[in-house]
């Protein structure tokens, strides 16, 4: 008799299903808008021209070997990337209170910011303390957060369907009336699913509530430079926070800024009260680490490292990043030209006004299944699209099936 | 608590005066005690002797005492760099010629398990990835006792892992420390006594951190007893290959477990075998009744992944699948494990022989019976203490040497040391 007989079959994870499933659809026309990756026009994967460069000269440098780095690391690559999030001025870099942790992609970094809290914030192992993520959010939050033992992992108010937008006033009413030291999960920019950020006076406001209420800030910053194709505009947020003087937490991804989605080079920068805070703190991520993974891989954060370290690959980076951003914003331009054009009912602004990777197109589950079924263009249940799946050849397709889809099924 | 720091002025927004009185959120946190293994890496680095040894972290050196890139690596590395793969997202699993490779690695390419798609292996963070991995599963997934078995002593990383997992840690005993050998009486006596379907952890190969290995006839009898008791058997397999320099000899015991009935799970490592250390490259098993199990099994993995870092990385899996399925880097790569676990016999042959050549006169056969990277000397703290203050060699207390530290160069001044504190 098997101990693991009483197994049950999980239901497979909804994105990467999404792509199964289109990969396994032999219509010629079909178009995947499903899982966040960059495409170029030829829609293919597109690995950084920087990267290879970078990564040439990492394999024929024999100084280089594969011993462990350290468990927190890379030391260059976590202040680089620190810097980048915070800016390279930063008072709070300068008075040496900002620490980090390479971890393994965006996700990583969640979790290692989520083990700690658990662990240490509210009054020690306080797995009560209520979580809040956005409504919607990626769908991954939840479970990190609920598998680090926190039990009370709540929605705040973000997205209104009605006027496809920030749902502004349902925000602060639940930064005002949810319990005190509640941790907030903020998208720093390029909000996924919805792709629709707060404003900087929005964002001050934000603040303001979460500093008299002694909420936790934790920003998930996955799209930096992506978003606008500007570094320091797309941090803004992360930096406005950082002036006001929280001690916080940022989750930082290069998956999507620098292609390197499948290296997993993550980046959880820690902003403390003062040095002997952030000494204390990055003693116990070392001791969460060590349970989890022992040390981070080398290879992806060698290559960011590089990068940003190097003046003149730095500024080939912010140029490449400049090249993704640019089509997106393009792609995005034409999709809501020819909805329009084609006389698509609704308002279709919101394509434009909505900034990164995804676009929350406002379709129904219905007409999200019709898109899938009967047109072979895949996208998730929500009416989120990658952005990144449009290229010139496929954008009258989708929009006509777009149409289509509104007109025909409500 | 004050903090001094100035605000960039750059919006007309008032601030807080509570911001100006307002202590930290970590001001109860406590420092972490440090690592005592990397303690011993920290302390030497800061020693100034030019004849110290660095005998604390496992991590293979050749006889130069520098970290070995093996060649079939940088010839894989080359291959590779050739092709101008594009950077996508691995499934959750991980790459997946890499699982097949490594499952057939372990179970041997015409193990029946593997034939009848039984058993499922998933890509892992390493060693350690792969046990927090499978340490998560038994906590969600195992009906049993929530109590895991380590040998006594085992690696220092396991009691926390699993712990952080949500399982308790028992042990049995292991070591003679009378014997600097193997407790067969005393292994077979507290396995006997081990409730079952309890969790049995077992280091396939090259223990650490003794580098006692129980004789083929005696994991026969391991077997039958852990069968009798019903425990659930978790291998720990991070040496294979690099402890006699076979693969198939090192990965014995975990074939003759499965072959007897045992539906075990395995964590591998490819740190030390292939020296990608850095890369993180890993894999856990699990052996299950028949292949619809395994895909529920897999889902399930998958699920326990994906809040923890999504989907492993891919360097390091890549290199290692190249070498494995690439037959003359294959070759090479055999050829390469086994020069290392030679050097590293080589150097327990050599470290007696000097002792003997000292004049000592204790019996310093276990250097030699012991296997793999790590040798537990024997000694105590206070001489530990000694070999570290009066000659800079660098040690845990508990007496354990990484003999890959051991070098023709040094291997004289070591044994010169050992003697001097036990005479």
């Amino acid at each position: 008799m098997s101990v693991f007989c009483e197994v049950p079959q999980a239901a497979p994870v909804a994105v990467f299903k999404l792509t199964q499933d289109f990969n396994n659809d032999p219509f010629l026309k079909k178009v995947n808008l499903g899982v966040g990756a960059y495409r170029t026009d030829e829609g293919q994967p597109w690995v950084l021209p920087v990267v290879k460069k970078v990564e040439k000269i990492i394999v024929h440098d024999d100084r280089l070997n594969h011993e462990y780095l350290p468990i927190l690391g890379l030391p260059e690559f976590r202040s680089a990337a620190s810097k980048i999030a915070l800016g390279d001025d930063s008072p709070a870099i300068l008075e040496n209170r900002v620490g980090a942790v390479q971890c393994l992609g965006g996700t990583g970094a969640l979790k290692m910011g989520a083990e700690f809290l658990r662990r240490f914030y509210n009054g020690n192992n306080n797995t009560k303390t209520p979580v809040y993520v956005s409504a919607p959010t990626w769908e991954n939050h939840n479970a990190v957060f609920a598998n680090a033992g926190f039990e009370d992992v709540r929605p705040y108010k973000y997205w209104d369907a009605e006027k496809r937008g920030l749902d502004l006033a349902g925000f602060l009413g639940d930064l005002e009336s949810c319990p005190e030291h509640s941790i907030f999960v903020l998208h720093a920019c390029a909000h996924n699913p919805t792709g629709t950020d707060p404003t900087q006076e929005q964002w001050e406001l934000i603040a303001e509530v979460m500093m008299r209420r002694k909420l936790f800030v934790f920003f998930d910053s996955a799209y930096q430079g992506f978003a606008s194709g500007s570094l320091e505009k797309d941090a803004w947020a992360v930096r406005y926070f950082v002036s006001m003087g929280f001690e916080m937490f940022c989750a930082q991804s290069f998956s999507k800024n620098f292609g390197l989605y499948n290296e997993r080079v993550g980046n959880l920068t820690v902003v403390a009260r003062d040095a002997d805070n952030l000494k204390r703190v990055l003693s116990q991520m070392e001791k969460i680490v060590r349970t989890t993974w022992s040390n981070p891989p080398a290879q992806g954060a060698r290559i960011v490292a590089t990068t940003l370290n190097s003046p003149e690959l730095f500024i080939e980076w912010k140029d490449n990043v400049k090249t993704m951003a640019d089509r997106v914003l393009l792609m995005r331009e034409q999709l809501k030209a020819k909805l329009q054009a084609l006389g698509t009912p609704g308002t279709w602004d919101h394509i434009t006004e909505q900034i990164g990777m995804f676009s929350f197109t406002g379709l129904n589950p219905k007409q999200v299944e019709y898109m899938v079924k009967e047109k072979h263009i895949y996208l998730m249940a929500s009416g989120r699209i990658n952005m990144c799946g449009l290229t010139t050849k496929n954008i009258d397709y989708v929009a006509e099936s777009i149409h289509e889809a509104v007109t025909t099924v409500q | 608590m004050y903090s001094f720091f100035s605000f960039k002025h750059s919006h007309p927004h008032h601030y807080s005066p509570a911001l100006f009185l307002y202590s930290s959120w970590w001001g109860g946190v406590q420092m972490g005690p440090p690592d005592p293994i990397l303690g011993v890496t920290e302390a030497f680095k800061r020693d100034t002797n030019p004849k110290k040894m660095n005998l604390g972290v496992g991590a293979y050196r050749d006889d130069q005492g520098k970290p070995f890139v093996l060649s079939c690596v940088r010839k894989a590395e080359a291959l590779i760099a050739a092709k101008q793969l594009d950077k996508e997202y691995l499934p959750i699993g991980g790459l997946g010629e890499f699982t097949k490779a490594c499952a057939q690695l372990a179970l041997g390419a015409d193990n029946e398990v593997l034939k009848s798609g039984r058993s499922i292996t998933v890509q892992t963070i390493s060693g350690t990835g792969s046990l927090r991995i499978g340490a998560n599963f038994l906590s969600r997934f195992h009906g049993g006792p929530r109590d895991v078995y380590l040998p006594k002593p085992s690696w220092g990383n396991h009691t926390p892992i699993f712990r952080d997992a949500g399982m308790q840690l028992k042990a049995y005993r292991y070591y003679d420390p009378s014997t600097c050998g193997f407790d067969f009486k005393g292994a077979l006596d507290d396995i006997s006594k081990i409730p079952e379907q309890s969790v049995i952890l077992l280091h396939a190969c090259a223990h650490n951190p003794t580098g006692v290995d129980p004789k083929p006839e005696q994991w026969k009898e391991i077997a039958d007893l852990v069968k009798k008791r019903n425990l659930l058997v978790f291998f720990d397999m991070a040496y294979q290959g690099f402890a006699s320099g076979d693969i198939d000899r090192d990965a014995w015991s975990v074939r003759y477990f499965i072959e007897q009935g045992h539906n075990i799970v395995l964590s591998q490592s490819f740190a030390k075998n292939m020296g990608l250390y850095g890369e993180r490259v890993g894999g856990f098993t699990v052996v299950c009744n028949d292949a619809d199990e395994a895909k529920r099994v897999e889902s399930q993995l998958k699920i326990l992944i994906r809040p923890i870092y999504s989907n492993p990385p891919m360097n390091g899996a890549r290199i290692a699948t190249t070498i494995l399925n690439t037959p003359d880097l294959r070759s090479l790569w055999l050829e390469e494990v086994h020069g290392m676990a030679n050097r590293i016999i080589k150097m327990r042959e050599q470290l007696v022989a000097g002792l003997k050549k000292e004049g000592s006169t204790h019996n310093w056969q276990h250097v030699i019976d012991q296997i793999g990277m790590f040798c537990f000397t024997g000694l105590k703290p206070e001489q530990v203490e000694r070999l570290t203050k009066e000659f800079s060699v660098y040690m845990t207390k508990d007496g354990r040497i990484s003999m890959a530290g051991v070098s023709s160069g040094n291997v004289g001044y070591l044994a010169h040391g050992i003697h001097a504190v036990t005479k």
